[in-house]
């Protein structure tokens, strides 16, 4: 089936599209409708990571969205909103964050995941790739997307357990050696 | 689940846009397809449904003029835009979160990143929301944004142009865009403008309207969107 509309083409988000899709900006007026929590049943899990650009340099001005399943692995629990946004911008780290739950696999061929886009200055048209965890490895040795990623850039993808901090830590590389696989949909 | 078409959408290295070059990332992307081959019926995070009608918004959101007043009206020129968020199979969305955010009259956004030296309006902010109704139709309320100077290239100018964010059923449907304005002299000078193929530039171009024009207030501009539509089923000309 051929489409009968061109889509709208995308344009970067630039360097203040905080204001507009930023919670904590205007001093609480005009506070956008959605944040970095995302709450449920289920395993209590923070995730935290920088954007690297291909200087080397954290990107302090990314915008992060994730969507994912509950803890289930289910899309369509009408009580569970799976989606939330961070930005780089709000900490001198540069760092994202979410508060969420651990989500469940929807599948026996999938591993738990989150997808996650990516938004800046300099993206023309935004990125997605996903997060897996690196406490799932039998679960992601038979997941059906990680498979299809070249081994020695599987890694990318893998957000690194702190158990000491109860973080998972998962940096965006935008270029480089280490680049982030991003997919294509 | 149907691909999304980036031959639409600009390319992630564009030479003339100087920081595509250090954060477009340089491999390609690896084509979803192959997971839909393997594993057609199940639902994956990108193309899962259930983001429409999730959000509310304040009375005034959609009105950029008076959400931010304090005390007096924003200077600039009144305009309303309004149009229609479309699939491609060209069914309207509705209950899609348009989110948008602009610079002010004179070409300064109220962020704090913003040191172009011209005036902030005390009374703008230049943010504002709504969600398109059963037909798909939005409209919001503003001043006419002023173009700014930017440090891509020597002398270089951004157009007037309005940030527009869009949440519709799925994150695969996900647009972030800029509207621009009909004739203005600085697109054919833009990068970020110029990175779109020749055949898409129009659609980002509104149109003046005198339809949507309000008499002694405020000037009319249209713009229809239109977003992958990822979960909506193709309607089959054969099979109705």
């Amino acid at each position: 089936m051929e489409p009968d509309l061109p889509l709208t083409p995308s344009q970067t988000a630039g360097p203040f599209f905080s204001m507009g899709l930023n919670q904590s900006e205007n001093e609480g007026r005009l506070a956008s409708p959605l944040g970095n929590e995302i709450t449920g049943e289920g395993e209590a899990i923070s995730i935290a990571g920088r954007v690297i650009d291909g200087n080397g340099d954290p990107v302090p001005d990314a915008l992060i969205e994730i969507r994912q399943a509950d803890a289930l692995g289910n899309f369509r629990n009408p009580d569970f909103f799976g989606l939330a946004r961070s930005h780089t911008g709000e900490n001198l780290e540069a760092k994202f964050s979410f508060r969420t739950i651990k989500p469940g696999a929807a599948t026996e061929l999938e591993a738990p995941y989150i997808s996650v886009a990516v938004y800046m200055r300099g993206l023309l048209t935004h990125v997605y790739t996903r997060l897996y965890f690196s406490d799932e490895s039998s679960a992601n040795e038979k997941d059906a997307l990680l498979s299809q990623v070249p081994e020695t850039r599987q890694h990318t993808l893998i957000a690194q357990h702190d158990e000491s901090q109860g973080i998972y830590e998962f940096d965006i590389h935008m270029q480089g050696k280490n680049e982030t696989v991003f997919f294509q949909l | 689940m149907p691909k999304i078409d980036l031959h639409q959408h600009p390319p992630y290295f564009y030479a003339d846009y100087k920081s595509s070059h250090s954060r477009g990332p340089n491999q390609d992307p690896i084509d979803f397809s192959c997971l839909t081959a393997l594993n057609p019926s199940e639902v994956v995070a990108e193309f899962a449904g259930g983001l429409r009608n999730r959000f509310t918004v304040g009375d005034l959101d959609h009105d950029l003029i008076r959400n931010a007043q304090q005390g007096g009206i924003p200077l600039g020129e009144r305009m309303v835009i309004s149009g229609q968020v479309l699939n491609q199979w060209g069914k309207p969305e509705s209950g899609v979160l348009i989110e948008v955010w602009q610079a002010n009259a004179s070409g300064r956004y109220a962020h704090k990143d913003d040191g172009h030296d011209v005036p902030l309006d005390p009374n703008f902010i230049g943010v504002g929301r709504c969600i398109t109704d059963k037909e798909g139709r939005y409209r919001f309320y503003t001043i006419k944004p002023g173009a700014y100077p930017w440090k891509n290239h020597p002398n270089a100018w951004r157009p007037q142009h309005i940030h527009f964010s869009l949440i519709s059923a799925s994150i695969a449907d996900r647009l972030v865009t800029q509207m621009y304005f009909p004739g203005d002299p600085l697109l054919d000078y833009d990068p970020i403008f110029n990175a779109v193929p020749d055949s898409a530039k129009e659609h980002l171009i509104s149109t003046f309207d005198l339809s949507v024009t309000e008499a002694d207030f405020a000037l009319g501009y249209h713009f229809d969107i239109v977003l992958a539509g990822a979960n909506a089923t193709p309607v089959d000309p054969e099979h109705g």
